[in-house]
């Protein structure tokens, strides 16, 4: 019978959800996006709607509830902190731990797992914790102020997740494993050992082949020790079980649906379980024979159970468990099968490094890998797994994600997250007409969850005869970064020389501005000396903002947004007296608006005069430093925001960059600065400050991401530098810090590698290029308008300087000036 | 603004407008020639230029502006409102659209630079 049949009279079928976690949202979002007419109520235990499990503990370096809650579902009913009690099956309902019942024409379990705590003696005292959900990790950072030492029971990929944020927590870590060796599900026992070797080697303690045989309170009655089977006490306050999960199927064994022997709900290939109304999926399920514990399987189960609602032919037949992750700094990955025939292994112990392909008897198919130390062959080879090798397979063990992946079978896996093949992206590419990884992650979802197939993503729109063409134009077949660095090292210091060397013709509107902005950032010359100001768009040749009647804004600096009352004055009157119209723009300065070119200069000079300088609204540069009033008036403040955000301002203004950077400083974690929607935002700790990057305001909305946390002002400054430098060394043109870091291969950790580790060797470069900016800075108004040869382009005619354009006329509105349009008549030819 | 028909009246009417040295390579200016908007151009080369300063997309007189280039080896001029991009020979439009500013001759005599609007 068909799920819609089963409606009988009602006209809207209602679906329960049972379980708020990514399973239940995918569900959700899936039905959503295909037009789901029906009701949904969701009942989720936890006291908030569902968040990125996988990602939980960046919860700890930073990242807000907020961050990792997922969009709400619209036309939804959520009832958080609700439980289900039971499943009636006859009258079709749920009952609830509120005292209420739902009733329901179709039901899914998405109650996910729980934690496995093994009967071990005192695992009920407090400070024993298993490491789930958000609360779980509030629970334990709590317990982390005042312990001096934790225990992690179980050395998996979440045990050793957990173990490193006890380390980041500042306790001192052990971990402790039953089997012969560390991650025994994804490595084999030599790459266990390399893996021990790194995590030791960042002063982790490892017991492996080891139990526990209870664990001691103290005279409070917490926690003090553990205690293992030979007798020897390790010293702990904090305890994380982290020994595997169980199937949550308590509700349905309950209501008597078939559940597997070792756990988990019973379900077929199209998810549902032994009653027909009811679906199970996700991390409750047992499907295809096994309980998937990894989101990629989950989300497929939802949006295989979604389509089935909706009366589609979707199956789910088992998934690919092959996993990458870096833990504790070190890439670790499994693909395939963890065993074969033949195998070949390389093992480089002192550079932590261990790779081994299995391969078929004839040495011709590929059966899977293991990789430590380094995860390049996973992205390469992960696809080809029971195919034919693409190469010799001592080659392969060093193939980066090199081009063997490009000559993919269609039907390979290439995002695994979301299971995507390299078909359906060439398909999409070839239907969609996709020009960047942008539209591949907006069609397919390929790449949008972890990202580590974005390079795959690239190379496939190359090989699909997409010209991701890095020319910056006609003139130049260089990127902007490629051009940053000819300029850089070969010391050129005009745009004819770049062009008569490295470029045809004479340049456009794309290649000037953009050259115009390198030789700025590398602090060769004021942009109006000689040529160079003939390659500036007409707002940094007229260091103000045009508008649409052919007049231009001006926008004096108001560092930190802090302003005196005199100077507030003296903004006014400059506007009064120059007929201008005032806004008060959202950086937190003030627009003065429908100055004529001619005028521009005086009204610089009487800023100017009065101390004002250029903020730079008119160019692709540093724009503002918003703040809260922070510590010094705020009841909540735990920095002085306001100070800081001006020392930034002063240290950044006049700096060149592919495009505009905008910047904001909160003095607490209440953000009232909106610090997170910029390109580095500073947010107030009550041991240093937070810094994110790559935030976005505007088009496309982006929250910036955690870099570092609880630095001193001297780290955060120099970290600053360091990442504005890099960007503006290595982005397209246009391209702002979100796009960039999107873009950037190896994201978020490998920035923090270039600029805060120092892999690529340039940081002492980018230090000096910044000192240089800083150093050298000039006010453009004032050294303009003491350059009589740069006030001369400040004429309304050459041949009329007096006569202001009569074509620029003003009507009045709410007692302020408008522009009045001229009606247009085009010639066309 | 209305673009006018050639002015029988004005034929060969050259009006001196500037020193050509006022002019800076590669670079525009505005001039006024009757109650006319002219923008004037000096490229790489030395070579003159003269179109219409009205931009047609937004109405606002502000060719001269613009920043000069080529597009394969055309000299051109681009709108500094929304970009749209001129030949400074035949004042057509790049974007296909057919949209076209006036042009107008241009010349130096004894080191003046002088216009005719006709
Ligand atoms: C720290 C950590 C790191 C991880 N890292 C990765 C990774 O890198 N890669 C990867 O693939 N996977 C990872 N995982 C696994 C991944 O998070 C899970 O696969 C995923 O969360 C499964 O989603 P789910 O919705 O099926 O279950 P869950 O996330 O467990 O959600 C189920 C929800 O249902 C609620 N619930 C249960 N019973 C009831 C009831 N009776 N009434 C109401 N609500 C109920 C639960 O409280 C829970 O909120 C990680 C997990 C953890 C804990
Ligand atoms: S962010 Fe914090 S310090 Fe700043 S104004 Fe808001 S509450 Fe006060």
């Amino acid at each position: 019978m068909k799920d819609r049949e089963r409606m009988e009279d009602r006209t809207r079928m209602r679906l329960v959800v049972v379980g708020h976690g990514p399973t239940a949202h995918r569900l959700i979002e899936t039905l959503d996006a295909r037009g789901f007419d029906g009701t949904v109520t969701v009942f989720g235990e936890e006291p908030r709607p569902a968040y990125d499990r996988v990602a939980l503990t960046s919860y700890l370096s930073g990242k807000s509830v907020e961050d990792l809650t997922y969009p709400a579902p619209d036309g939804v009913t959520l009832r958080t902190g609700v439980r289900v009690t039971a499943i009636d099956r006859v009258n079709r309902a749920v009952t609830t731990d509120a005292g209420d019942s739902e009733p329901y024409d179709v039901l899914v379990l998405a109650t996910g797992s729980a934690p496995f705590v093994p009967p071990v003696p005192g695992r009920d005292l407090p400070g024993c914790f298993v490491y789930r959900t958000i609360d779980d990790l509030d629970a334990i950072r709590d317990a982390s102020r005042d312990a001096r030492a934790g225990v992690v029971i179980g050395g998996g990929l979440l045990g050793l997740e957990a173990a490193d944020a006890l380390r980041g927590l500042g306790l001192e870590t052990h971990v402790i494993e039953m089997s012969g060796w560390l991650m025994p599900r994804q490595v084999d026992e030599g790459g266990g050992s390399v893996l021990r070797g790194h995590i030791e080697g960042l002063g982790l303690t490892i017991h492996t082949g080891a139990g526990v045989r209870s664990i001691e309170a103290g005279p409070d009655g917490r926690v003090t020790s553990l205690v293992k089977p030979d007798g020897e006490a390790i010293d702990a306050q904090v305890v994380v079980f982290s020994a595997g999960i169980r199937p949550r199927d308590e509700l349905a064994r309950a209501c008597g649906l078939e559940v597997g022997e070792r756990g988990g709900i019973v379900v077929d290939a199209s998810m549902r379980t032994s009653d027909e109304r009811i679906y199970a999926i996700g991390e409750c399920a047992l499907a295809a024979g096994m309980v998937y514990g990894l989101v990629g399987p989950c989300n497929t189960q939802a949006e295989v159970a979604a389509e089935r609602i909706l009366d589609g032919p979707a199956t789910f037949t088992g998934a690919d468990m092959s996993t990458k992750l870096k833990l504790l700094g070190v890439e670790v990955a499994q693909f395939g099968a963890m065993s074969g025939a033949l195998d070949v292994t390389y093992m480089d112990p002192v550079g932590g490094v261990y790779k081994r392909l299995f391969i078929s008897d004839d040495a011709k198919t590929l059966l899977g890998g293991i990789c430590v130390g380094d995860a390049g062959p996973y992205n390469a080879l992960r696809p080809f797994v029971g195919k034919p090798l693409p190469g010799a397979p001592s080659d392969l063990l060093f193939a980066g994600a090199g081009k063997a992946s490009v000559d993919l079978p269609d039907d390979a896996q290439v995002c695994s997250c979301n299971n995507v093949t390299k078909g359906r992206i060439c398909e999409a590419i070839a239907d969609k007409g996709l020009t960047d990884v942008q539209g591949i992650k907006d069609c397919t979802r390929a790449g949008t969850t972890c990202g580590s197939c974005v390079p795959m993503l690239k190379q496939i729109l190359v090989k699909s005869g997409v010209d991701v063409g890095k020319a910056l134009c006609e003139h130049f077949a260089h990127s902007r970064a490629e051009l940053f660095d000819i300029v850089n090292v070969r010391g050129i210091t005009t745009f004819s020389q770049l062009i008569a060397e490295h470029g045809t013709g004479r340049g456009c509107d794309i290649c000037k501005p953009a050259v115009a902005s390198i030789l700025a950032s590398l602090g060769r010359g004021h942009i109006l000396d000689g040529e160079q100001a003939a390659l500036q768009d007409t707002n940094d040749q007229f260091l103000a903002n045009i508008q649409k009647n052919g007049t231009y804004s001006v926008v004096p600096r108001i560092p930190g947004g802090e302003i005196t009352p005199d100077k507030l004055i003296v903004i006014g009157e400059v506007a009064r007296d120059f007929g201008l119209y005032t806004k008060i723009t959202g950086a937190q300065r003030i627009d003065l608006l429908g100055a004529r070119v001619e005028q521009l200069p005086a009204i610089w000079r009487r800023l100017v005069d009065a101390g004002f300088e250029s903020g730079h609204a008119y160019g692709k540069a540093l724009r503002t430093v918003k703040s809260c009033v922070g510590s010094t008036w705020c009841r909540y403040g735990v920095q002085d925001s306001v100070g800081l955000a001006i020392a930034l301002e002063l240290r950044y203004r006049g700096l060149r960059s592919p495009h505009k950077l905008k910047s904001a400083v909160s003095g607490c974690a209440r953000e009232c600065a909106e610090a997170r929607s910029k390109d580095f935002g500073i947010i107030a700790t009550e041991q240093g400050w937070n810094l994110y990057v790559g935030g976005n305001g505007g088009f496309k909305p982006r929250h910036a991401d955690l870099l570092a946390s609880d630095l001193s002002t001297d780290d955060l400054v120099r970290t600053i530098d360091r990442f504005l430098m890099f960007y503006i060394r290595t982005a397209d043109r246009l391209q702002r810090t979100a796009a960039w870091l999107e873009n950037l291969d190896g994201g978020l950790d490998y920035l923090r590698e270039v600029i805060m580790e120092d892999s690529l060797g340039i940081c002492a470069e980018l230090d000096a290029q910044m000192e240089r900016h800083v150093s050298t800075y000039v006010d453009e108004w004032r050294a303009t308008i003491e350059d009589p040869d740069k006030l001369r382009r400040f004429v309304s005619f050459v041949n009329a300087p007096g006569v202001p354009d009569p074509s620029i006329s003003f009507e009045t509105e709410r007692d302020q000036i408008k522009p009045m349009l001229i009606p247009l008549e085009v010639t066309r030819r | 603004m209305t673009i006018l028909d050639a002015s029988p009246a004005l034929a060969g009417h050259w009006i001196p407008v500037c020193p050509y040295t006022d002019l800076l390579p590669e670079q525009g200016a505005a001039v006024l020639v009757d109650d006319r908007q002219v923008a004037v151009f000096r490229t790489f080369d030395g070579a003159l230029y003269a179109l219409g300063n009205l931009d047609p997309f937004s109405g606002a007189q502000v060719m001269s502006r613009g920043i000069v280039g080529t597009r394969n080896g055309e000299p051109t001029v681009a709108s500094p409102m929304h970009k749209q991009v001129f030949s400074l020979v035949t004042g057509v439009c790049a974007d296909g659209s057919g949209v076209t500013v006036p042009t107008y001759a241009i010349r130096v005599t004894d080191g003046t630079v002088e216009v005719s609007v006709v």
